[in-house]
């Protein structure tokens, strides 16, 4: 058996998603990191930007995180975040309202938040 | 019908209908407890890794930060008071409220001066209604607080206390809410919620002694700490949001139950005494048909002779 690790995707108000993985995908202030089973215990401050999960059965899980950390020790991973969405759960169309929104309006977080969604969705 | 008895008529009606609008506020409080606990565990998971994770930058590195030091001297203290929007819930707001009183009062004892901050209309009210100062006050959400209520309450507090005191900062941070113990216990309680003390987040997250694993920090420890720190204290007032709202829908239901019983008990003696009224009537004017055929009887007798 493959080596796995235990990923647990978490929001401030729900678990988001659950499971083994082989290796997550993250991006953190000082740039993507991915983390694979066996890694050095690690805790970094995330960025908003997209999060792949690739599962031990061969899955791919995308999820949009905005703010949040990452922590890893003893094979368990713990990706923290105040919003967190999986990819199947974003509404494409209300993202693209939201982006064209908050370009108009000017409002940089709103647009960065709509952005990674986007992408998010679009990596499924 | 006599007087008396509609008067009873009336009131039975009034008091039904109450009944039935009590009986509906309780199972809909019933309800709501449950899902506020429901929100109360999934928060839970997000709260525990939280914790692990200050832990983790608190013992792995020397880090100092405002929000963990203590001040020598603290000129000012912030109160924070959740209150609920809305009443009917026995006696949830005025011991939420007493508890921060005394609180205020412990803390001017010491010497220090007192901003309070409150969230909910019942607080709100109450202190204006004294005229007494508040710093910033929210309301609207305290039903089904959401995770962006807790970060808009947290901002201007985290800002205070990174604030100097000589420049209208302050220099702790305490916490005034309703602990939802069980669904007949909630206690309102204060806790001081900041500076941090790094010791007591330790032991909460691994009261076994459990020894957390050397962390590699990205990017750095000090960057960790600051991203981290406030993020944990809005999780605190997140829970402590949840905890309130569990606890004011339970209050409302126990309120509104025994609101529901005494209207069943006055239901039951008010019928009684209209009974007794109807009784009293009929008896009435049995002795009146009684007394007036009696009366005909001697007057037809009388003419007789």
């Amino acid at each position: 058996m493959a080596a796995e690790l235990h990923v647990a995707l978490v929001a401030a108000d729900r678990e988001v998603w659950s499971g083994e993985a082989t290796l997550v995908v993250a991006r953190t202030t000082s740039g993507d990191i991915g983390v694979m089973p066996g890694h050095q215990p690690l805790l970094g401050v995330l960025e908003s930007g997209p999060v792949t999960i690739r599962t031990s059965d061969g899955g791919t899980v995308v999820a949009a995180v905005h703010g949040g950390f990452i922590s890893f020790a003893d094979n368990k991973l713990s990706l923290l975040a105040e919003i967190a969405e999986l990819s199947d759960e974003i509404d494409v169309q209300r993202a693209e309202r939201e982006l064209e929104r908050a370009k108009a309006e000017g409002d940089a977080a709103a647009e960065r938040r709509a952005d990674v969604r986007l992408r998010a969705a679009t990596a499924r | 019908m006599g007087a008396q008895l509609r008067v009873y008529k009336r009131r039975i009606r009034s008091v039904t209908a109450t009944k039935k609008i009590t009986k509906a506020m309780e199972m809909i409080a019933a309800s709501r407890v449950v899902k506020a606990q429901r929100k109360v565990a999934a928060s839970t998971p997000y709260a525990q890794e939280l914790t692990r994770a200050v832990t983790a930058v608190g013992t792995g590195s020397n880090t100092k930060h405002p929000l963990t030091t203590q001040a020598e001297t603290v000129v000012r203290s912030a109160v924070l008071l959740l209150t609920s929007d809305r009443g009917l819930a026995g006696a949830f707001n005025s011991s939420a409220i007493k508890t921060a009183e005394k609180l205020t009062e412990r803390l001017e004892r010491e010497g220090k001066e007192v901003e309070i901050y409150i969230v909910g209309r019942r607080g709100v009210a109450h202190y204006n209604f004294r005229e007494r100062k508040i710093t910033e006050s929210w309301g609207g959400f305290t039903d089904q607080p959401t995770y962006a209520d807790a970060k808009k309450v947290a901002a201007p507090l985290i800002e205070a206390i990174e604030k100097d005191t000589a420049e209208g900062g302050v220099d702790e941070l305490h916490i005034v809410f309703t602990e939802f113990v069980s669904m007949m216990t909630q206690t309102a309680l204060d806790d001081r919620l900041l500076p941090l003390s790094l010791e007591d987040v330790a032991k909460e997250a691994a009261p076994q002694g459990e020894i957390l694993p050397l962390y590699d920090f990205e990017p750095s420890a000090e960057d960790v700490l600051d991203a981290l720190l406030p993020r944990y204290v809005e999780s605190r007032i997140y829970n402590a949001l949840l905890q309130s709202a569990a606890s004011k829908h339970a209050a409302t239901r126990r309120a509104m139950k025994s609101a529901t019983d005494n209207a069943g008990d006055l239901i039951t003696s008010l019928s009684r005494l209209a009974n007794a009224a109807r009784q009293a009537e009929i008896t009435q004017e049995i002795s009146e048909i009684v007394g007036g055929s009696a009366a005909l009887a001697d007057a037809s007798a009388g003419s007789d002779r």
